[in-house]
């Protein structure tokens, strides 16, 4: 089975948004690369004409009726903020949009 | 410390239950005497991440008062209890164990929360964690590993290794764990405790801070049999605020707890768990515990699981997976811990240089792993494969269901390993939840119980019961039946020793 | 180059995709009010602030609005769907993915049929229609605009971050040629009445309930293959969406021309000038790593559910202006005016309230459209009833008030002095039609024009309104005009 590369690993680091040390990319890179050559067993059964189980229970149609409940005060949902500014989360500046 | 004060930390829950109900002993006395246990050993063990000694003391008052005023008392009332540091109390931290989240006071309870308080259960605090739920040592928390109390020098298992040394040090009488792999079971089977994983779905999510949705479920532990079903009972039941949670009645796990007869079951040995890298002391005693079954009036058939040998490679690509998408919301910007706002950083590197610092390596690791798996061009082989595994892993277990009642199998091949041994070796630490998984990756019921000492090491071994979801109440059953013929056989050794 | 000039050479294929935020009295996966304009973060809980923990039910009015829109674009409705995680970090977003569906919409393969202005019926296929959540909202503080770019931080309010979405996404839209920006705003057009004749969302586009992306390519004349395609984002009115489609069609034939290549990427729309400016660019950084959310379980409409919802559709909205069309009996372009200044439904009330369909239209396709055009505001929003107009209509009938006091009252109600015959009373505003008061008027009326007078006598009765307007004067305009004639030609013998 194909590997990873410590490229491989960088990017994924920036996708999922982790800063990571030189040293821990390349520790990473060498403990992914055997964990992913182990795992990469289950494509034993990529061929098999077999359903996909993505809920270990057969449930369906669970939905709630469209009545209001209480919602947390904004003291409340602004309790854990690391920072606040008229009665919403400040956030440092956003790239990416514009 | 008086003797009486000595003796409550080593009632069971039910006897505690029934000694405060009847005035016996006040709620407050048996918070006390678990809180200052904790006090005692709490510093070499490191179960508790955090001890609310003033809610604890809160609710006992209560529960007295309620007594005094005559109230009917539910039968766990004044029962203290330590939380698995996972789920969210109102005004309580709540950290999983992780630096991300240190000092963060959720704004709500978790259902399970609200249950165990309408249940006037004592909640002593919360209870140390591999990080976020991933791990099988709790040697990955951010908080300090916690050890064994039979051997201080080694792990208890986890990912809820707080729980469990708790029941094990004498620190509470119940306690609460999640399983996802096996972080239930396998420290209950480490530790010499009991730890019930029930059917996925049975007990609320709501408010369980998921590592993986698919497979996460919270369950009781417990030094006994019976308790565990005392607490099942408390803390299972449909909740509208979780898709996921079942509409139907709990099984009658404390009627089955009680029952303590396996005659004309029969029971299902899975040939697959078994082998190299099984301990042999394990196997002694699992081998000794399949032949009590048999004395006991069971009939005993030998099941082939053969995808079984896939889970642990699925398992390591579906809750990695999940986990990418769950732990995304820690992003430095409504809760938690916030790294590099220095003026000038975007969000988009604090959110990194946040994570960065606020995630341990196993955490890392795992996040990383699921994210390739989601990737596009990955997803079939790799998450797309993993959920054909599940559906043949179903079908093994549907087909060994149609011939047997339970299935047992040890719940970890090896007792506890020593702290620091498995530590940066990760595949070595998932081996220890190769017995567990399938019964998450099924949705089903499962069970570990302490069966005996591995004759090599003198540690405990725990005996695996899995039964089909929503016959929880076949675990305890049979588990009820193994407890009562082993007391008899080694006058409950695993509950009066301990290394403290 | 001109549009004509793009058009010379290139073919231009659209995809619109359209989020409809809506009108639930409650969030998509949690109980949370979605009332607009409350206070900052005060309609929230741990479900739609992502806190540890939380989970998602789904609303079934939500479910249920999702089948009617996809009935309602002739869509298959799945017979079981799942939602599905959309992950990529945004601050907006609480839990860093969108609760969206993926490969399982639950409803697909639809059209929607489309009138043009000459009154062609352009068919815009349907690929799907998706539930998925809003955003919360961001101000950005510090830049010199209130804009993202360049400012010192931002703010959030998550009262928005939950709010169940539809998105309704096109086929590719072919064949449409010189028409392509025509039909991208009478498709969004369409939707909009569609939307709200199913009364799952009022659709405001000017409030943010309905949101369009324009996709569009070029390719040469006679060529299969696509071109590479811009997506320009959140073009928020009709006019605008034509605009943009105008303005990318231009862009791309210029780039395209001088043997450029386009970039796939996110534009931006701009209203001062039509223009779009480049966004994100589209490299394959961007994985979505969509997997079904297994928070949820899968969503397996009931067919006699649908079947429920397909027999209580409503009218669709082109089916229901050509019948209203006809009962009034409108050219297409007396319509079309119609339909332009909104007042189809002030109309229809009107009528409801008792008066005939000429006199209602003429009321709010008149005063009341020229006076909305003049405040830039919509004609539903104008201080009076169609209960008001109605009664108005009804005093003209009954000949208490002529068409210039009928004015007069309509003007008393918009500016707030009362019901209409509160503003007769006030203003003493009554057709005068007794003969003893209209008879010195008209008297010095034939006197003060003998010639005219005489002319009448002599039988050209036509001469009358020369003498009628005369009355009027002195009357001020209260005399019943028709009474002043009759008088007038009594007096002089002609009657």
């Amino acid at each position: 089975m194909p590997g990873i590369t410590r490229e491989e690993v960088a990017h994924l680091a920036r996708l999922s948004r982790l800063e990571l040390q030189a040293e821990e990319l390349d520790h990473f890179a060498e403990q992914l690369d055997v964990i992913i050559g182990a795992v990469a067993r289950v494509s034993e059964v990529a061929g098999l004409d077999v359903p996909p189980t993505s809920h270990p229970l057969p449930l369906t149609n669970v939905m709630r009726a469209d009545e209001v409940r209480p919602s947390l005060t904004p003291e409340q949902a602004l309790s854990g903020a690391p920072a606040a500014e008229e009665q919403r989360f400040r956030v440092p500046q956003i790239l990416g949009e514009d | 410390m008086t003797d009486l004060m000595t003796d409550l930390i080593k009632y069971t829950a039910a006897d505690t239950a029934t000694a405060i109900a009847s005035g016996q002993v006040s709620a407050v006395e048996v918070a006390q005497a678990h809180l200052d246990r904790i006090d005692a050993v709490d510093t070499l063990v490191n179960a508790f991440l955090h001890v609310d000694t003033e809610g604890a003391l809160a609710t006992a008052r209560s529960v007295d008062d309620r007594r005094a005023r005559g109230e009917k008392l539910g039968p766990l009332a004044g029962v203290p209890l330590a939380l698995k540091d996972v789920f969210t109390t109102k005004g309580v931290p709540t950290t999983c164990g992780s630096k991300i989240l240190e000092g963060w006071i959720p704004p709500y309870d978790a259902t399970l929360t609200s249950r165990l308080k309408d249940a006037g259960v004592v909640i002593l605090g919360k209870t140390n964690m591999d990080e976020f739920a991933m791990g099988s040592s709790t040697e990955n928390s951010a908080y300090g590993p916690t050890r064994n109390p039979w051997d201080l020098t080694r792990v208890p298992g986890g990912s809820g290794g707080g729980s469990a040394a708790a029941l094990a040090a004498y620190q509470a009488p119940l306690a609460i764990g999640t399983d996802t792999g096996g972080s239930i079971r396998q420290p209950a089977a480490l530790t010499g405790t009991v730890g019930v994983k029930p059917t996925y779905g049975s007990v609320s999510r709501y408010g369980l801070v998921a590592y993986s949705s698919s497979l996460d479920q919270g369950g009781p532990c417990a030094r006994t049999v019976l308790d565990a079903a005392l607490l099942h009972e408390a803390i299972a039941g449909h909740d509208p605020l979780d898709s996921t949670s079942i509409d139907a009645p709990v099984p009658a796990v404390v009627a089955a707890a009680k029952l303590r007869d396996v005659r004309g079951m029969r029971i299902g040995v899975v040939k697959e768990f078994a082998g190299e890298g099984y301990q042999a002391g394990v196997m002694q005693r699992f081998n000794e515990s399949v032949e009590l079954l048999r004395e006991l009036g069971a009939e005993v058939v030998e099941v082939s699981c053969p995808s079984f040998t896939l889970a642990l490679p699925a398992y390591y690509l579906i809750a990695p997976s999940e986990a990418s998408s769950n732990l995304a919301r820690f992003d430095a910007m409504r809760y938690g811990l916030r790294v590099g706002d220095d003026g000038l950083a975007s969000s988009e590197q604090v959110a990194a240089l946040t994570r960065g610092a606020g995630f341990g390596p196993e955490v890392k690791r795992r996040i990383i792993l699921g994210t390739y798996a989601l990737s596009s061009g990955y997803y079939d082989a790799y998450y797309g494969s993993a959920q054909k595994v599940r559906t043949l892993i179903s079908r093994d277990f549907d087909a060994a269901f149609a011939g047997v009642d339970v299935l047992v199998s040890p719940t970890m091949p090896t007792t506890a390993f020593p702290i620091g041994e498995r530590v940066d070796d990760p595949m070595a630490m998932y081996l220890a939840d190769l017995c567990t998984i399938p019964s998450n990756l099924a949705g089903n019921a499962a069970m570990s119980l302490p069966c005996g000492l591995a004759p090599e090491d003198g540690l405990p071994v725990g005996l695996q019961i899995i039964a089909p979801a929503m016959a929880d109440d076949r675990l305890y059953r049979v588990g009820g039946a193994v407890e009562a013929a082993l007391d008899d056989k080694w006058g409950e050794p695993l509950r009066t020793i301990g290394a403290l | 180059m001109n549009y004509d000039d793009a058009m010379a050479s290139y073919d231009p294929v659209m995809g619109l995709e359209v989020h409809v935020e809506l009108g639930t009295r409650t969030k998509m996966f949690c109980g949370c009010s979605t009332t607009l304009g409350a206070e900052p973060n005060s309609q929230t809980c741990p479900t739609c602030l992502g806190l540890p923990g939380s989970l998602p039910v789904v609303n079934a009015i939500g479910v249920e609005s999702a089948i009617k829109i996809g009935l309602a674009l002739n869509c298959e409705i799945a017979q079981w769907c799942r939602f599905a995680r959309k992950n990529y970090f945004y601050p907006d977003m609480p839990k860093n993915f969108q609760t969206s569906q993926y490969d399982e919409p639950i409803a697909f393969n639809g059209y929607l049929d489309v009138q043009l202005e000459d009154g062609e019926i352009f068919r815009v296929q349907i690929e799907r229609a998706h539930m998925e959540e809003d955003t919360g909202k961001s101000s950005h503080i510090g830049g010199a605009t209130g804009r993202i770019h360049g400012a010192s931080h931002s703010l959030l309010d998550y009262n928005r971050a939950g709010i169940p979405l539809i998105e309704i996404v096109t086929k590719p839209i072919e064949g449409a040629g010189v028409r392509a920006p025509e039909v991208a705003k009478a498709y969004v057009a369409e939707l909009r009445e569609l939307i709200k004749a199913l009364g799952v969302s009022e659709a405001r586009m000017d409030k943010g309930q309905m949101r369009c992306d324009v996709n569009l390519s070029l390719r040469p004349h006679g060529r299969e293959k696509f071109g590479t395609r811009s997506e320009t984002k959140n073009v928020n009115s009709l006019r605008s969406v034509e605009r943009a489609a105008r303005f990318e069609i231009m862009r791309h034939a210029t780039v395209l021309d001088d043997g450029g290549t386009i970039v796939q990427e996110t534009r931006h729309f701009h209203e001062e000038d039509g223009s779009t400016t480049a966004g994100r660019i589209k490299d394959n950084a961007e994985d979505y790593r969509y997997f079904p959310e297994p928070d949820l379980v899968p969503i397996a409409p009931a067919l006699a559910w649908v079947e429920e919802l397909r027999a209580a559709l409503p009218e669709l909205p082109r089916l229901r202006r050509a019948r209203l069309q006809g009962e009034w009996g409108l050219s297409d372009q007396d319509m079309q005016s119609v339909l332009n200044a909104g007042a189809v439904q002030p109309i229809l009330e009107t009528i409801a309230a008792g008066a005939p369909a000429d006199q209602a239209r003429k009321w709010w396709m008149g005063e009341l459209a020229r006076r909305a055009n003049e405040s830039g505001t919509d004609l539903s929003e104008q201080p009076i009833t169609p209960g008001q107009v109605a009664r108005v209509c009804a005093l003209v009938a009954e000949g208490k008030l002529n068409d210039k006091l009928a004015r007069q009252v309509i003007e008393g109600v918009l500016a707030g002095q009362g019901e209409p015959d509160e503003v007769v009373a006030a203003r003493g505003l009554a057709v005068v039609s007794d003969d003893s008061a209209l008879g010195a008027a008209v008297d010095q009326a034939i006197a003060d024009n003998p010639a005219i007078a005489d002319k009448i006598r002599d039988g050209k009765v036509a001469a009358v309104g020369a003498l009628v307007g005369a009355v009027m004067k002195t009357t001020r305009g209260q005399a019943d005009a028709a009474r002043v004639k009759d008088l007038i030609l009594q007096k002089l013998g002609a009657a």
